[in-house]
């Protein structure tokens, strides 16, 4: 194992003893960067990889959560349980919306998730369905439970947040490496290439959608049973806009800008409490700054780096892409 | 025998007919050049064949399959390759990606076997990047792979565009305008290297307007003027044919 | 029916400012609703310091009044161009998309900490409360007022861009940059004057919305601004004829929407209006096809 990857472990053993030396309030913060990066990170395969416009995700998000509380409360299935139910509602609520919209260019689409997330949060607030209990939401979600143990002081959910986490960046790391992963990029490069190159860009659009969704609904789950009580408001477009601005800010298609702009736009506004009205203003003026002056995100990807040995004579790279 | 066979394509944009009733064939194992002045239709000829555009009637037929209207990615998947008359590279990713980006169509990982990184999807990979580091040599940019398309010279970036198309393994590809920008002694690489490819048993079909390079490589000629075309054959059967030259220099009044 | 289309002419006001920024820039000015906005509350400020009304008597006071909030929220626009968006004109579109999103979450809590959260409250008295008979139903006079200026206010614009040669130069500006520039058109001219002309009726708007319904609020920007955004794309995103159309066109749906459907639902009508154009026919009504070049 190379130095780069012993550094990243070191880092987050590190970083997995830090409940036992601050107290839960910021224990609940780093729970909330938490789930701000695994929302970050499945919206950067379909913003940062794909190069797709979307300012809906909390949508994705708010399906997860729902289909969560639903699940929970009316048909009392446990909160862990329910995690892939609301992935594959998330997931397939996306397929039906985005097929007919994938095709849109970038500043459309973008336009056109905004209305998706529009749409569902006015539905969730309309008691859609009947289920959703309109603006108030739906409250009494079960503590989730693993093994017979309780989990629900800021420490346990912790290290169920992280833990999912870690197991995010892993897989994701996997699949931007790959196959799929190449794909996405090539078709936000420049989608005509892409599909000239053999691509079926329309598929992998879509799937990156799907697989966003996917993910997103899962944190829901988490962010349901955190919460205990979810109402309409905590998908509105402007989660969207945290969720996209961590992405954009940090570096798109970059797994560790993604996790250093979680913490930066989630945790900074917490450090900086007293200034709590002025953050938004703040954060707004940021936006601007950093367009003009750091386009490409705090930490941008580095570029794939392929072991050649044994294909190429005289190769000497041994480096994976980090 | 026809590998390709274009049978009375018409396409037409608004008010203009881009490509006005083309019907010709392209033998196996040949080097067919389209030529005609600018504006002829030739890229938009390209387009039809490889599902860019969708004609308004007419059919591209391919090794007898009919490919009319088929996506283009599909037509890749077939065998046709191409390379774009405006470079259209990945500029922002390296010479080695680009070429991948061939591969891809060639390759089966899917979602899951790429998340959780099987042992058959690692043996893919390496088999891909086998492949692609083969092309690359086979165009001379084997040195270059780890370089970001965009700072490769615009020789080499044509030739990156030719090493891609071949990655997906095609049968049939065509060139559009690849000698566009390259100097002389780039553009004599280039007459070896469309040789070499027609040598691997892939079948050339190429824009041009460099004539020096088309009259030297090209078997046939197909020479397209306003959407139709106006001859076939031979390349000095073409050069002396009347209204070729009238197309390309306007009739001469003194003649 | 008539109050869909006094609402209708507030659109497509606001929604002239968008389709003309987006002409000539292709951005889609997300802080251009929170001009609006603005717009409301420096009308607001203006009208309870300086009693103009009082002053100069209700009709004038109100003239006045628009006059100035145009202006100033016109030098907002101005330099919002200047700073967020100009030195972006060489990068890729997701900067300047992502700029405007800054400056309006920006402007919107700029406005909140200004003002505070709560609503604001216009003075009720300066307006006639009349009402008035037409064709058989009983309309407040000042809807009628309200619509007449919209459409006064449009019309001005409509005769500039087409008869004037600054209108012209903002018009190819739209269609070709490049182009205009070889012209000899001064394209940063033509973005600033863009940029004072929009946001002025914005702003217009805003003092309108203010003055008619009574109560502003800082977040009315945001719903204001995307249904404004919708009757653009309506019209056809880039069409300043368009613009005006889909304005009042979907003042005229949402109302018959809120009538026959739900109430409750109406906000999310031009949601709805709007995913529905762009997936059917994105130019919008009046918009022209373009076609890429492969």
């Amino acid at each position: 194992m190379n130095r780069r990857y012993a550094m990243y472990m070191v880092a987050a053993a590190a970083f997995a003893t830090m409940p036992a030396f601050i107290n839960p309030y910021w224990t609940d913060v780093l729970n909330t960067v938490g789930l701000y990066a695994i929302l970050a990170l499945s919206l950067n395969i379909i913003l940062g990889h794909a190069g797709m416009f979307h300012m809906g995700h909390a949508a994705f998000y708010a399906v997860g959560a729902y289909t969560t509380a639903v699940l929970n409360v009316t048909f009392h299935v446990p909160v862990l349980w329910a995690m892939p139910a609301a992935g594959v509602l998330a997931a397939l609520f996306a397929l039906v919306v985005a097929r007919p919209i994938i095709h849109l260019r970038g500043d459309y689409l973008l336009i056109v998730t905004i209305g998706i997330v529009e749409i569902v949060r006015i539905a969730l607030v309309n008691n859609i369905f009947d289920m959703t209990g309109g603006a108030n939401g739906i409250f009494g979600i079960a503590r989730p439970e693993l093994f017979g143990f309780k989990i629900r002081k800021p420490v346990h959910f912790f290290y169920l947040i992280w833990g999912f986490c870690a197991v995010t960046i892993l897989l994701f790391h996997w699949l931007e490496n790959s196959r799929f992963g190449r794909a996405l990029n090539y078709i936000r490069e420049d989608e005509v290439a892409a599909e000239g190159s053999g691509v079926n860009t329309a598929a992998y659009k879509l799937g990156a959608f799907v697989l966003g969704a996917f993910w997103a609904g899962m944190a829901g789950t988490l962010f349901a049973a955190k919460m205990t009580i979810i109402s309409p408001e905590s998908f509105s477009f402007w989660e969207s806009v945290v969720m996209f601005t961590i992405v954009i800010l940090g570096g798109m298609g970059s797994i560790r800008g993604v996790l250093l702009g979680a913490f930066l736009i989630v945790g900074l506004p917490e450090v900086f409490r007293e200034l709590a009205s002025a953050r938004m203003l703040v954060f707004g003026a940021a936006m601007v700054a950093m367009m003009i002056f750091r386009t490409q995100g705090l930490l941008p990807p580095a570029p794939r780096h392929y072991d050649l040995r044994g294909i190429m004579s005289g190769t000497q790279t041994r480096e994976e892409r980090a | 025998m026809s590998l390709l066979r274009l049978t009375n394509l018409t396409k037409t944009f608004g008010g203009l007919i881009a490509v006005n009733d083309v019907s010709m064939t392209v033998e196996q194992g040949s080097i067919v050049g389209l030529i005609g002045p600018n504006g002829a239709g030739k890229t938009t000829v390209f387009n039809l064949i490889t599902g860019n555009y969708k004609p308004d009637s007419g059919t591209v037929e391919f090794d007898g399959e009919d490919l009319t209207g088929r996506p283009t990615h599909r037509i890749v998947v077939r065998g046709i390759a191409r390379t774009f008359q405006t470079i259209r590279l990945f500029q922002n990713m390296s010479v080695l990606e680009n070429v991948l980006a061939g591969c891809h169509c060639r390759m089966k990982s899917g979602l899951l076997s790429s998340l959780f990184r099987t042992r058959s999807q690692r043996a893919e990979e390496r088999r891909a990047l086998e492949r692609a580091v083969h092309e690359l040599e086979f165009v001379g940019l084997a040195a270059q792979h780890a370089n970001l398309a965009r700072n490769l010279s615009y020789g080499n970036q044509r030739l990156l565009e030719i090493a891609r198309a071949l990655a997906s393994d095609p049968r049939f590809i065509i060139l559009d305008e690849p000698a566009g920008g390259m100097n002389d002694h780039e553009t004599a690489q280039l007459i070896d290297l469309i040789r070499a490819i027609r040598d691997r048993g892939i079948t050339v079909l190429l824009i041009e307007h460099d004539m020096g390079l088309v009259m030297k490589v090209c078997e046939q000629l197909v020479v397209l003027e306003y959407g139709a075309v106006i001859a076939q054959g031979t390349p000095d059967a073409v050069k002396a044919d009347p209204r070729v030259i009238e197309a390309y220099l306007g009739a001469d009044d003194d003649l | 029916m008539t109050n869909g289309l006094a609402v209708g002419g507030i659109y497509a006001l606001i929604a002239l400012g968008y389709t003309m920024v987006y002409g000539v820039l292709k951005l889609i000015n997300f802080a251009h609703g929170d001009l609006f906005t603005i717009g409301a509350y420096l009308g607001l400020t203006l009208l309870t310091s300086m009693g103009l009304t009082g002053h100069l008597g209700a009709v004038a006071g109100v003239l006045v009044l628009a006059v100035m909030v145009q202006v100033l929220v016109a030098i907002i626009g101005y330099l919002l161009e200047r700073v967020a968006y100009r030195p972006l004109r060489q990068s890729p579109r997701l900067s300047a998309v992502v700029s405007a999103l800054g400056a309006s979450i920006f402007f919107q809590n700029a406005v909140m900490l200004i003002y505070g959260a709560r609503f604001q409250v216009y003075p009720h008295d300066i307006l006639p409360s009349a009402t008035v008979s037409l064709l058989g139903l009983d309309v407040p006079l000042v809807r009628i007022l309200m619509f007449l200026t919209s459409v006064v206010l449009m019309l001005g614009l409509y005769f500039f861009i087409q008869k004037t040669r600054t209108g012209t130069a903002i018009r190819a500006a739209a269609i070709d940059q490049g182009a205009a520039k070889l012209m000899g058109i001064n394209v940063n001219r033509v973005v600033s004057l863009v940029f004072l002309i929009g946001p002025a009726l914005g702003g217009a708007a805003g003092l309108m919305v203010g003055l008619y319904y009574g109560q502003i609020n800082f977040t009315m920007g945001w719903v204001y601004g995307l249904k404004a955004f919708t009757a653009a794309i309506l019209g056809g995103i880039g069409n300043i004829p368009g613009a005006m159309v889909g304005g009042l066109l979907l003042g005229v749906i949402e109302a018959l929407g809120a009538a026959y459907i739900s109430i409750a639902w109406k906000d999310a009508i031009a949601f709805f209006v709007l995913i529905i154009i762009l997936i059917i026919r994105p130019t919008g009504l009046l918009g022209e096809r373009v076609a890429d070049k492969i």
